[in-house]
């Protein structure tokens, strides 16, 4: 297993999360706490062992390709922080 | 006794007999929360002039002798603030939802309100279910109705706390790793956390969706089963649902003698991993009192073994956390809730999650994102999901001698605000005993197996049953219920 050493920014970065310096500091040294006391699962052997995503075994659940009720268009924009024209509003992505 | 005061099946009984009216039962509740919740805080709101006319709409079913096929016609039931009731607020404890309203109801609404049940009021909840003291709400602590400077537990402090204090009848919590059993213990209610799959989660908004269940909060095991009767069953919706059918819960508790089925020749198992340092000597000996009780009903205890019982925690916060990292990315300021403009998408993004999360819930995207991160998946998140393989198994093992397993639910009673706040780790190890269940899949009550003496704080017997299990598992908490009292007793309010 890795080191339990993170580099903050970075995964702030990637998990598109502002934090403050302070905010750096204190969850950088809290996270080091808890990844050393993840550690201790490097002390099982799981050679062979297959992993669980989910407790109840299900696969492909599939329903009929059919057209179904769903929220309307003024439903769905009733939470938008900012709308017009029926969209959601949002800054500038090309130039 | 006040109204608020009663059962589910007191106040069916009443209200089919018209001895009252569902409008007297819920202004009971009503005014219940005016006199204790501004001590309590259980509730983040309530629309009573909508639950008033939910309530004019049960008495008219009722004068017309519509309770048939309505178990709980007339009965409030109040739910947690991570649960969509169309047309009232939704902010799951966490100030980036804003002034969010909900479009639509969760599947297990709809089904209660089927049931005629009366859906109203928010119950306070750590942020994004992230907690287990809802010391960690971004709109104040829920105070404990024991002891009014202790927690209540979490992350569904505000459903047991309203059910304890007799605020409402009923509530529906949401439980990830003990969130419906531990606050349940601590606060003296009994909590149920069904077998995944077992209730439709749409309209839940999702924590870790491998792991998250919803179930009721009830002031007694029959009311548990008369709830996740009517919650319980398939979904097109959430295809995690299971089609199995739905059992009759409440009426396998009445079984062929009055006294209900008997629980005689059932085998219960005591794990021994679970007598650890950390157990409190009261805790202890309420857990060991339980056993005697159900030796004298005629169960018989086998001491069995869980292995990897010490590695459930460290495992629940790498797949917790990277299930919610994920989840959690759809809060962005773009659809819904608040916004802190950036020039481009990426610092609109980053600035409205920075403005909008708490500190754990922050703690635990980055941990999540963390163990997720190009280099580190295989060395964290698929050596946990290796791991909870072998918890599963443990279960599963120990399910071909037993017929449920019993523990305490937690390691100690309520704790007092702010005690646990500053160490996180310390508070998930809180969570030690609870966590097995959600990542093996299976059910699980808690239910007052006793007291402490000085404060008087209520003690929660932990029983885990089979997947889909939950009959058998009622049975045996409604017989150690009907041995007991404890669930009768009421807080000092």
């Amino acid at each position: 297993m890795a080191s339990a050493e993170i580099d903050i920014k970075y995964v702030a970065h990637l998990a598109r999360l502002q934090l403050t310096p302070d905010e750096e500091k204190k969850l950088g040294a809290q996270l080091g706490h808890i990844l050393g006391y993840i550690e201790k699962l490097n002390e099982l052997d799981v050679a062979g062992v297959e992993p669980t995503a989910h407790a109840v075994p299900m696969v492909n659940v599939t329903r009929p390709d059919e057209i179904r009720p769903s929220l309307s268009p003024e439903d769905a924009l009733r939470n938008a922080p900012a709308r017009a024209n029926g969209l959601f509003m949002v800054p500038k992505i090309v130039e | 006794m006040q109204l608020n005061q009663l059962t589910i099946s007191e106040l069916t009984a009443k209200l089919a007999r018209r001895e009252v009216s569902a409008r007297e039962v819920l202004q009971s509740c009503l005014d219940q929360i005016g006199r204790v919740d501004g001590k309590i805080h259980a509730f983040l709101s309530h629309d009573a002039d909508d639950a008033l006319a939910q309530a004019d709409a049960a008495d008219k079913l009722l004068s017309e002798g519509g309770s048939a096929g309505r178990p709980l016609l007339g009965v409030p039931v109040a739910v947690k603030d991570v649960l969509a009731v169309k047309d009232q607020p939704l902010n799951c404890g966490s100030k980036i939802l804003g002034q969010f309203v909900s479009p639509y109801n969760a599947t297990v609404v709809d089904k209660l309100k089927a049931a005629g049940a009366i859906v109203f009021g928010r119950l306070n909840m750590d942020e994004f279910a992230m907690g287990s003291s809802t010391e960690n709400s971004a709109f104040g602590v829920t105070r404990n109705p024991w002891d009014p400077t202790r927690i209540p537990g979490g992350s569904s402090g505000g459903s047991a706390a309203a059910v304890a204090a007799d605020e409402v009848i009923a509530a529906l919590g949401s439980d990830t790793g003990g969130s419906i059993r531990q606050p349940a213990a601590l606060c003296g209610c009994v909590g149920l956390k069904p077998t995944y799959g077992r209730v439709s989660r749409y309209g839940l908004v999702a924590f870790a969706s491998s792991l998250d269940q919803i179930g009721p909060f009830t002031k007694n095991v029959r009311d548990a089963a008369t709830m996740l009767g009517v919650m319980g069953g398939h979904d097109p919706r959430d295809s995690t649902s299971v089609p199995q059918p739905v059992p009759d819960y409440a009426a396998a508790l009445t079984g062929s003698s009055p006294d209900g089925p008997t629980i005689k020749g059932l085998k219960l198992g005591l794990p021994k991993e679970y007598l650890i340092g950390g157990l409190d000597a009261e805790v202890k000996s309420a857990v060991d009192a339980a056993v005697k009780t159900f030796q004298e009903l005629g169960a018989e205890i086998v001491e069995i073994s869980l292995p990897h019982t010490d590695y459930a925690v460290a495992t629940y916060y790498i797949i917790a956390t990277a299930e919610a990292s994920a989840n959690l990315a759809r809060f962005d300021g773009i659809r819904y809730g608040r916004r802190v403009d950036g020039a481009d998408p990426v610092e609109l993004y980053s600035k409205t999650r920075g403005a909008g999360f708490g500190d754990e819930v922050k703690r635990r995207i980055i941990l999540g994102t963390y163990v997720l991160s190009s280099g580190y998946y295989d060395a964290y998140y698929l050596r946990a999901q290796k791991v909870r393989t072998l918890i599963r198994n443990d279960f599963l093992k120990a399910y071909e001698t037993v017929d449920a397993i019993i523990t305490p639910t937690t390691p100690t009673a309520a704790f007092k605000i702010g005690e646990k706040s500053d160490d996180p780790l310390q508070m998930y190890l809180s969570d030690i005993f609870t966590i097995s269940c959600n990542l093996a899949g299976i059910c699980g009550i808690s239910l007052p197996c006793g007291f402490t003496k000085n404060p008087k704080l209520p003690i929660g017997l932990q029983l885990l049953g089979r997947p889909f299990g939950e009959a058998t598992l009622l049975q045996i908490a409604h017989a150690y219920e009907r041995g007991t009292g404890w669930h009768s007793e009421k807080p000092p309010l």
